[in-house]
C-alpha cells in the first residue's frame, strides 16, 4: 500500500511528493497539480452529460412509446417535416463539431489565431442551425401544426403527441445550442485576451465536450423525427 | 458565534454576511445548507401538524376537505425535494466527503455554491406557490389531474421543484468528481470511509435519476401552459407513462434519501463500538448494490396502474431483491457491535434507533412489493406508515445522529449530553407512536389522503396524533440545545469520541482548507484495533 499510484489514483492523481514545486497561476488551490484540475473538469463534463443524456432520455422514453402505440400517426406526421431543411442542419452542425475541435486543438498548441478563427467559425455555423430551425417552426405554425386547439391538419389521432414530442425535443435541443454559442462567445472573448495556453486549456476542452454532446442530441433527432416517414415506406 | 480568539477555524476566517453568502468552502456552505434545510423542515413539520390535527376525529372539522388536500401536498413537496432529498448529503456530506478523502475542498467549490443558490431560489419559488394558495397534486404531481384537473399553482410549483432538482444533480456531480478526483495520497478506493462509499452511491442516483423527473415535471408544466399534450388521454396520451417516467426518479429518490442514513450509521457504529467495522467490502458493496437495483424497481409503484402482470412480477422480484444488501448491512453493523466496546454516547442511541426503525421500514415494504398483498394495502396508511419508518425513521434518525456526532466537528462545541439522550428517546417513543398504529390503519383499510374516516378508526388515529406531538417536542428539543450548544456550549476538543478518520485529525471546527498539513493516509479505514490486516478487495 506504500505506492498510491497503484491504487486506484490514475497517472495524474496527486503525486506522491506533496506540493508541487512550482504553481501554476490558474491552477486553484485545492488541486495538488494542474494534471489533477484538468482531469476533475473533464470528469465533470463527462458527469454532467451523463445527466443530459437521461435528461433527454425521458423524452426519448416517451418517443420510443408513443411510436409504438402510433406508428401509423408518426408516419403521417413525419413525412410533415422539411426533411431538407433537416439534413441542411444534420451538415452545419456536423462542420461545426470540425470547427470545434479545431479550436480546441488550436489551443492545445498554442495557436491563438487558429482558436479565433474556429471558434467564430463555430459560432457562426451554430447560427446558421438556429436560423434554419426558426423558418422550420414558423413554417410548422403556418400550417397549423402546433399541438393545441389550433392544429387542425387531416392526422390520424397521436398526431399531436408527435408534434408536441417534436416541439419539445427539438426546443430543448435548441435551448442548448444557445447556451453552447453562449458558451462559445465566453471562449472566443478568453482566446482573444490569450488566456488559454498549452498547459492550461481546460474550458475549451470541456465547452468542446458539451459542445459535441449536443451534436449527437441532433444526430439522433434526424432520423427519428425526419426521416421516420421513410423507414415505414421507402422513398 | 463567539469562538476563542486564538484558534484559527473556517467559521471566523473572514467574517461577514458577503464572505458567507459568496463563500467557496463546503464547510460553510454545508452551514448555509444546515440552516436552510432546518427551516424547510420546520414547514413542512407545521404542515404534518395539521393533517394529525384534522385527523384526530373522523369527521372533517378543522380544514376543509380542499385545504387538507394542499395540506398534504405541500407537506410531502416540501420533506421530500426540500429536506430529506439534501439533508444529509448537501450538510453532512458538503461538509464531510472532503474532508473524509483528505482533499481541501470539493472539486467544484463554485458548482457548489450556486446549488445551494438554486436551492434557495427553488424554495423561494416553492413558498410563493405556498404564499398564493399552493398546491392540492399531492407531491406525486400525478397527470392528468396535474396537467387538466387542478386549478392550483402547479406550474410554478414544478418550476421550483425543478430548479431545486437541479441543485441535488450539482451535489452530486461534485460528490462523484471528488470521490474520483481528490483523493489524498495513500486513500486508496478500500480505505475510503463507508460514508464516501454510500455518498458514492447516492450521487450515481441524483445524476441519473433527477433529470428524468426534470424532464417529466417539465413537460407536464408544458402541457399546463402551452397546451402541449404528452400526457393528455384526449389526445392519445398515456397518464401511466407519466408514472413510470415519475417513480424513475422518485423511488431511487427513496435511496437518495436512505444510502446516506445508511453511510452515517456505518460511521457511527464503528466509532461507537470501537471496532473496525465488521465486512468493510460487503458494506461498501452492498451502497452500490442498493444504488444500482434502486433504480430497477420503480414498477412496484404501479402494481395497480394497468401495468402489465409480467412486469409487475419482475419487479416484485427485482424489489424483494434490494432487501439482500439491506439485510447485509445491517447484519454487520449487528456484528460490529457484537463484542465491541460500546459507549452510550447520544449518537449511540439514534443508532440504535435507526436500526429497529430501519428493519420494520424495510421488512413492511416487502409486504408491499408482494404483488397479491399491495392490491389490499395500495394507497392505505400501511404505505404511508412504510415509507414515513424509511424515510422519518430511517434518514431523520440518521440525519439527527450523524448532527450529534459531527456537531463537535462543524461547530466546536459540545451539546448538553443528557437533554441528547432524552431527545433521541422522544424522538423514538414519539416516532413509533405516531407510524406504527398507521400500519394498523392500513391493514384495517383506511385510505391516505382523506381528510375524514369512520369512527371505529378513530382509536389509532388519536394514537398517533399524539405520537407526533411527542415527536415534534423531541426535534424542538434537540433544535433547542443545539443552537444553545453554539454560543454557550463548551469548546469541543479535536476528536471528542476518540473515532478514527481524517476528519477527527484536524481541529474542531477545521481551519479552512481542512488540514494544516496535506494528509498521508497509511492505515485502513476504522483502523480500532490494528492487527496488521487489511481489506484487500479490489
Amino acid at each position: 500500500m506504500a505506492n498510491p499510484s497503484v491504487h486506484g489514483h490514475g497517472p495524474d492523481g496527486p503525486p506522491a511528493s506533496l506540493g508541487p514545486a512550482t504553481h501554476h497561476p490558474r491552477q486553484q488551490h485545492h488541486f495538488y497539480s494542474m494534471g489533477q484540475q484538468l482531469e476533475a473538469s473533464i470528469l465533470g463534463m463527462w458527469v454532467f452529460l451523463v445527466t443530459e443524456v437521461m435528461f433527454f432520455g425521458g423524452m426519448f422514453m416517451a418517443y420510443i412509446v408513443y411510436r409504438n402505440m402510433y406508428p401509423i400517426a408518426f408516419e403521417a406526421s413525419s413525412h410533415e417535416l422539411n426533411v431538407t431543411m433537416g439534413a441542411a442542419n444534420t451538415l452545419v452542425l456536423i462542420c461545426s463539431s470540425l470547427t470545434m475541435v479545431l479550436a480546441v486543438r488550436s489551443a492545445q498548441v498554442g495557436s491563438r489565431m487558429g482558436q479565433i478563427v474556429n471558434l467564430i467559425l463555430t459560432i457562426l455555423l451554430g447560427s446558421t442551425f438556429l436560423v434554419i430551425k426558426y423558418f422550420e417552426y414558423a413554417a410548422k405554425f403556418e400550417h397549423h401544426l402546433v399541438p393545441g386547439p389550433n392544429f387542425t391538419p387531416e392526422l390520424p389521432m397521436g398526431s399531436q403527441l408527435y408534434f408536441s414530442l417534436y416541439f419539445c425535443l427539438t426546443g430543448i435541443h435548441a435551448l442548448h445550442m444557445v447556451i453552447g454559442i453562449g458558451i462559445m462567445l465566453v471562449m472566443l472573448y478568453w482566446a482573444i485576451k490569450g488566456r488559454f495556453t498549452p498547459d492550461y486549456y481546460n474550458p475549451i476542452e470541456i465547452s468542446g465536450l458539451y459542445w459535441h454532446f449536443v451534436d449527437i442530441v441532433w444526430i439522433f433527432l434526424f432520423p427519428l423525427l425526419y426521416l421516420l416517414g421513410y423507414h415505414f415506406n421507402g422513398v | 458565534m463567539t469562538t476563542a480568539p486564538d484558534r484559527h477555524s473556517y467559521l471566523d476566517a473572514p467574517y461577514g454576511l458577503k464572505a458567507w453568502l459568496l463563500t467557496k468552502d463546503h464547510k460553510r456552505i454545508a452551514m448555509l445548507y444546515l440552516i436552510s434545510i432546518t427551516a424547510f423542515f420546520a414547514l413542512g413539520g407545521i404542515f404534518a401538524a395539521g393533517i394529525r390535527l384534522e385527523l384526530l376525529t373522523p369527521k372533517g372539522d378543522v380544514w376543509t376537505a380542499d385545504t387538507y388536500n394542499k395540506l398534504f401536498s405541500m407537506h410531502g413537496v416540501i420533506m421530500v425535494f426540500f429536506f430529506l432529498v439534501p439533508s444529509i448529503p448537501a450538510t453532512l456530506g458538503n461538509f464531510l466527503m472532503p474532508i473524509m478523502v483528505g482533499a481541501k475542498d470539493l472539486a467544484f467549490p463554485r458548482i457548489n455554491l450556486i446549488s445551494w443558490y438554486l436551492y434557495i431560489i427553488g424554495g423561494a419559488i416553492v413558498v410563493t406557490v405556498l404564499a398564493m394558495g399552493g398546491i392540492d397534486t399531492g407531491w406525486t404531481f400525478y397527470t392528468p389531474y396535474s396537467a387538466i384537473g387542478s386549478n392550483t399553482h402547479v406550474t410554478l410549483a414544478i418550476v421550483g421543484v425543478f430548479v431545486a432538482g437541479f441543485s441535488s444533480i450539482l451535489t452530486g456531480f461534485n460528490f462523484i468528481v471528488t470521490v474520483h478526483r481528490m483523493r489524498a495520497p495513500g486513500m486508496t478506493w478500500f480505505r475510503l470511509p463507508l460514508f464516501v462509499w454510500s455518498m458514492y452511491a447516492t450521487s450515481i442516483q441524483m445524476i441519473l435519476g433527477t433529470p428524468v423527473v426534470a424532464i417529466t415535471l417539465a413537460l407536464v408544466a408544458a402541457e399546463r401552459s402551452l397546451g402541449l399534450g404528452i400526457f393528455d388521454p384526449k389526445l392519445g396520451g398515456d397518464p401511466v407513462l407519466f408514472q413510470h417516467l415519475f417513480w424513475f426518479y422518485s423511488h431511487p429518490a427513496v435511496y437518495i434519501m436512505i444510502l446516506p442514513s445508511m453511510g452515517v450509521i456505518s460511521e457511527l457504529v464503528a466509532a461507537m463500538a470501537r471496532k473496525q467495522i465488521f465486512g468493510y467490502g460487503f458494506v461498501a458493496g452492498s451502497s452500490i448494490a442498493i444504488g444500482v437495483l434502486g433504480f430497477l424497481v420503480w414498477g412496484h409503484h404501479l402494481f395497480v396502474s394497468s401495468q402489465s402482470i409480467y412486469a409487475g412480477m419482475v419487479f416484485s422480484i427485482i424489489t424483494m431483491l434490494v432487501a439482500v444488501p439491506s439485510a447485509v448491512k445491517v447484519f454487520n453493523w449487528t456484528a460490529t457491535f457484537y463484542k465491541g466496546s460500546i459507549s452510550w454516547e447520544s449518537p449511540t442511541y439514534y443508532t440504535i434507533g435507526f436500526m429497529g426503525l430501519f428493519l420494520i421500514g424495510g421488512l413492511t415494504g416487502l409486504f408491499l412489493a408482494t404483488m397479491g398483498l399491495d392490491i389490499h394495502l395500495h394507497d392505505t396508511y400501511f404505505v404511508v406508515a412504510h415509507f414515513h419508518f424509511i424515510m422519518v425513521g430511517g434518514a431523520v434518525m440518521a440525519f439527527l445522529g450523524g448532527l450529534h456526532f459531527w456537531w463537535p466537528k462543524m461547530t466546536g462545541r459540545m451539546y448538553n449530553e443528557p437533554l441528547a439522550k432524552t431527545a433521541a428517546v422522544l424522538v423514538f417513543v414519539g416516532f413509533n407512536l405516531t407510524f406504527g398504529p398507521q400500519f394498523i390503519l392500513g391493514y384495517l383499510g383506511m385510505p391516505r389522503r382523506y381528510y375524514s374516516y369512520p369512527e371505529e378508526l378513530q382509536l389509532w388515529n388519536v394514537l398517533s396524533t399524539a405520537g407526533a406531538s411527542i415527536l415534534g417536542v423531541g426535534y424542538l428539543l434537540a433544535f433547542t440545545y443545539l443552537v444553545y450548544s453554539l454560543f454557550y456550549g463548551e469548546l469541543a476538543p479535536a476528536n471528542p469520541w476518540g473515532a478514527k478518520g481524517l476528519e477527527w485529525q484536524t481541529s474542531s471546527p477545521p481551519p479552512t482548507f481542512n488540514f494544516d498539513e496535506d494528509p498521508v493516509v497509511n492505515e485502513p479505514a476504522y483502523d480500532y484495533n490494528p492487527s496488521g490486516r487489511e481489506v484487500h478487495v479490489g
